[in-house]
């Protein structure tokens, strides 16, 4: 800050000349120049504190005013005005192909108490124990004696339950409406729906939230207030995926698994019509998720889509696919078997000696490791991996169950030659039953990708090819083949022309470090009817153990065959297809040495 | 000369101290802090008893608090009114002092009573809020250093004005106690507006108080939340706010009658942050219309009486005092009708509370003390003794 000059040199000259003391001009000065000052600071305070008062007076005026606004204007009732970020209940309804309910709300109140208003709280205890076994009289009391003035007693009532609460006649127990999600079929389809429960709630709605399933994928799609409830409606057939569920079930009873899977979808569209896993749940009442146990065994894992395997020998026929594809053979070029094949430290055996030399269609007839093996080989492991990722095995597949991104490829972590002869026939590689649904519904329908669905579709699916329509036909031929008269005979229904591979992989031990020797996978991919693929069904036991013959029987062919043939015996009526007689095989294609 | 610049004649004049200040006094602002007392004690019998229910005491248990502690305020005041602006000053040094370190221990010896913020001491008895007390003797330093400023050769009083508000608020956002940080920035920007602010500087006081705003919205779900429920064009019925504005609709232009109201019985806070809406309801717009009249006359009748104040001190410490008064009264009440986003202030003199109560006697008290009739030179400009160059 310049500082004025306080000593207007002038000034003292003059004085001292008068002979005055310069110091007396100098504090004349300084004391004019503050009365001037505070003159100054004093007229603008003076405006500045007119400025404040009028603004405290407008501002004083625009409590005042606004208080009169809201005086004078009509008084809602709290209750009645909800609005903005109010809790919407609304939530579409989800409905089979044929527009049969799968998913529906409907409307149910749940409990709740105030203890501060209760009139009896140890008679009100009493009565609700006798409603509901399942609460503690003790625990009730305590809350209803306790400081709390708000708990929830139960969340879901039933009309009856309701009428006797009711009838207790205590003011401090109270009711606030609920939507209830309800699905009306019980456990069917349950893993495709997944579940419902209650998101934000209060005491005069809550939000229903999908926690699982498709009610998860499309929870923004089912909530969405636009809609106004217009139903979701997904590929699965109710009628079909019940048939299913039985016999799956049935059979799993039969062959002593403790897990089955099984998946029913169109080889063009890629709709999903019916897809079950066992042990399923009742999504009214989802249970809570396993605390103890390996999760993949609890009733809550899908084991169509999240479920991880090695499905063994169904793989050989990819590997057939492009031998065939590439131009490296034809069905009928004759490759050596002669075993063990030996590679590196490892030991390729056969499951039987089927002598010298086969043909690539007797390969996958009788399942033939080596012969597979061979054809791996002569393809290498870079274009056998192309061909796994263009059938989209090295990605989670995205079928609109939120469980689905669970179910990642396992490929080996560091791919060597024996990484592709194993590969080749279904070990060392894992994926979801749901992957293989699709891979063989591509290798099925002409050689166009196939991406699994849950949504209608108006056209079949046109993915990139992987495979020529003549390569498709020799495969299909070739599936024919092991259901007449290869290793899944009993998969054969008549009328219906099924094609299909088995697989039985030995189960892998849990901590690692090998395999189980008496536990396996054991799995059927087949194609119905094989001279023209309409369907793909893919059934998958866990530990199957069929006891009534002499030696117990794992094998795919004794356990998921068998299973398939009778699913496939119910639906395909179901599905509207007609038994027919099977064309002849073109002769001089396959060459029906066999 | 040097008394009459400086304000404050002493007081051995021979007039008595009683009869003096009865003369000199604000009549009319204390006649109108007394009604407002009265109020609150009105209210305070219908809106008290439902929380003295909830608290296991008998129902007028904060009644007779509020009467003592009120009883202790208007003592408080008398006799702060009756100090000369020298002694108030010295006073209020001292006392910024004590609050200030007791301000700054609080993390450490005080209580949240489960509140989550640490703003009281706890005295067995009774509660002490030390921010309620440091509010008035912080306006009346900032004065003092702000007036002082503008003196030649005196200190750099605005600069330490600011430091001091920056700390005080800076420990009070850390409690954190939004609603009086902001308190003490206003007071000091109006201190400091009136004490001859630039107007650039003032810009960027507001620019920078806005950025607070934003920084305080991002970083404090509590903070966030008020606002985003103010911004929101809906209210919620189950909201204090949505609770109040219905009483102030039930309530019309006569109320429910006295006794009837039922917001009480919902709102936590209808005793103090939301004693607006209990007047309201239960007597009408008539008496919330009397309360505002109220508030505006006493901050009016303040200002007018400080713009013929020729002392800068006494001038600028009784607009802090009186500003913090009214803006205090105004986020009370704007409040209630959704003018501001829901912020926790009392109304003043008419909410329950002790500390808030006795602060703001003193502060009133302090108020009445610079506002007292005393020469203000007009005899030397008339007979034009002070000869300017």
């Amino acid at each position: 800050m310049i500082r004025k000059p306080l000593r207007p040199l002038a000034l003292v000259l003059e004085a001292r000349a008068a002979g005055q003391n310069p110091k007396d001009i100098e504090r004349e000065n300084i004391r004019a120049r503050q009365e001037q000052a505070r003159d100054a600071s004093r007229s603008r305070a003076e405006s500045r504190l007119l400025v404040l008062l009028l603004t405290f007076l407008s501002l004083f005026g625009l409590v005042a005013f606004q208080m009169g606004v809201l005086a004078l204007s009509d008084a809602s009732e709290p209750t009645s005005s909800y609005s903005g970020p109010s809790i919407v209940a609304q939530r579409g309804n989800i409905v089979d192909r044929e527009g049969r309910i799968l998913a529906t709300n409907i409307d149910t109140y749940s409990l709740y108490a105030t203890p501060q208003d209760m009139v009896d709280p140890e008679m009100a205890a009493k009565g609700l124990v006798e409603i509901f076994p399942e609460l503690e009289e003790q625990d009730l009391l305590r809350w209803f004696t306790g400081k709390r003035k708000f708990l929830w007693v139960k969340k879901k009532l039933s009309p009856e339950q309701k009428q006797a609460v009711q009838d207790l006649g205590e003011p401090g127990l109270k009711f606030g409406p609920r939507e209830l999600r309800l699905y009306p079929n019980g456990s069917l389809a349950a893993h495709v729906l997944g579940g419902a429960s209650f998101g934000r709630e209060d005491v005069a709605a809550a939000e229903v939230v999908g926690v699982a399933g498709v009610e998860k994928t499309f929870d923004d799609f089912l909530r969405d207030p636009a809609r106004a409830g217009e139903p979701l409606q997904l590929t699965i057939d109710l009628s079909i995926q019940s048939a299913v569920e039985r016999v799956l079930q049935g059979g799993m009873t039969l062959m002593n698994a403790k897990g089955a899977a099984a998946i029913l979808m169109d080889v063009n569209t890629g709709e999903i019509v019916s897809l079950v896993s066992l042990p399923d749940f009742d999504p009214n009442e989802r249970p809570p998720l396993p605390t103890s146990g390996s999760p993949t065994d609890s009733p809550l894992f899908n084991r169509a889509v999240q479920g991880v395997y090695e499905l063994g020998s169904t793989f050989k026929i990819f590997a057939a696919a492009q031998a065939i594809d590439l131009g490296l053979v034809t069905p009928d070029t004759m490759i050596d078997i002669r075993g063990p094949l030996k590679w590196g430290k490892f030991r390729i055996t056969d499951f039987k000696n089927y002598g010298n030399e086969l043909s690539v269609y007797d390969i996958i007839k009788k399942s033939s490791n080596i012969g597979t093996a061979r054809l791996a080989l002569q393809i290498g492991a870079e274009r056998q991996q192309d061909f796994l990722r263009a059938l989209g095995f090295d990605e989670k597949t995205s079928v609109e169950m939120v469980e689905a991104k669970g179910g990642k490829p396992k490929w080996p972590s560091d791919w060597q030659d024996i990484s592709t002869i194993t590969v080749s026939y279904g070990h060392g590689i894992s994926v979801t039953p749901m992957h293989l649904a699709a891979g063989y519904a591509t290798l099925a329908n002409g050689g166009y990708r196939v991406t699994p669905t849950l949504l209608k579709q108006d056209y079949p699916q046109r993915g990139p090819r992987v495979i020529s329509p003549e390569t498709s036909r020799q495969v299909r031929e070739m599936l024919r083949a092991v259901v007449k008269e290869g290793t899944a005979t009993f998969g054969d229904v008549e009328g219906y022309a099924v094609g299909g591979k088995t697989g039985t992989a030995d189960k892998a031990k849990e901590n690692g470090g090998g395999y189980y020797e008496d536990r396996v996978i054991s799995t059927f991919a087949s194609v119905f009817p094989a001279y023209d693929p309409k369907y793909v069904l893919i059934v998958t036991m866990d530990e199957p153990e069929l006891a009534t013959e002499i030696e117990p029987k794992r094998t795919a062919g004794w356990t998921a065959v068998p299973i398939a043939a009778e699913i496939i015996t119910r639906v395909a009526p179901l599905l509207g297809l007609r038994p027919e007689i099977e064309p002849k095989p073109q002769t001089g294609v396959t060459g029906a040495s066999n | 000369m040097t008394e009459m610049v400086y304000g404050a004649l002493p007081a051995h004049s021979g007039d008595p101290v009683l009869p003096r200040w009865w003369r000199t006094v604000d009549k009319l602002t204390i006649t109108c802090i007394l009604i407002l007392f009265g109020i609150g004690i009105l209210l305070g019998l219908a809106a008290s008893p439902p929380l003295a229910a909830r608290n296991g005491f008998e129902p007028f248990y904060y009644v007779q608090r509020q009467a003592f502690f009120g009883g202790l305020a208007l003592i408080v005041m008398l006799i702060a009114s009756m100090m000369d602006p020298r002694q108030l000053r010295r006073l209020s040094t001292v006392a910024f002092v004590i609050t200030f370190i007791a301000l700054a221990l609080l993390p450490f010896f005080g209580t949240d009573y489960g509140k989550g913020a640490y703003r009281w001491y706890s005295l067995g008895f009774t509660s002490l809020q030390p921010s309620e007390f440091l509010k008035p003797v912080f306006i009346v330093v900032s004065a003092w250093l702000i007036g002082s400023a503008s003196e030649i050769n005196g200190p750099p009083g605005r600069q330490m004005s600011l430091v001091l508000a920056m700390i005080s608020s800076g420990f009070l956002v850390m409690q954190p106690d939004f609603g009086q940080a902001s308190i003490v920035l206003f007071s000091w920007g109006v201190v400091y507006f009136v004490g001859g602010a630039p107007m650039l500087p003032l810009l960027g006081i507001g620019a920078l108080a806005s950025l607070a705003g934003v920084f305080a919205y991002n970083n404090s779900v509590h903070f966030a939340r008020r606002i985003d429920g103010f911004l929101s064009p809906d209210i919620d019925p189950t909201s204090q706010i949505g609770y109040a504005t219905n009483a102030i609709q039930e309530g019309g232009l006569f109320g429910v009658g006295v006794g009837e109201g039922s917001v009480k019985w919902f709102l936590p806070d209808a005793h103090t942050d939301f004693i607006i809406a209990v007047a309201a309801e239960e007597y009408g717009l008539i008496l919330v219309l009397l309360i505002v009249a109220l508030y505006a006359l006493i901050v009016m009748r303040s200002l007018l009486r400080l713009m013929r104040e020729r002392d800068a001190f006494i001038r600028l410490a009784g607009t802090g005092l009186v500003c913090m008064f009214g803006v205090q009264a105004m986020i009370n009440m704007g409040v209630a009708v959704r003018l501001l986003p829901t912020k926790g202030m009392t109304l003043p003199f008419v909410s329950y509370g002790g500390s808030s109560l006795i602060a703001m006697g003193a502060a009133m008290g302090m108020l009445l003390a610079f506002t007292r009739a005393r020469p203000q030179g007009e005899i030397s400009d008339i007979l034009g003794k002070r000869n300017r160059r």
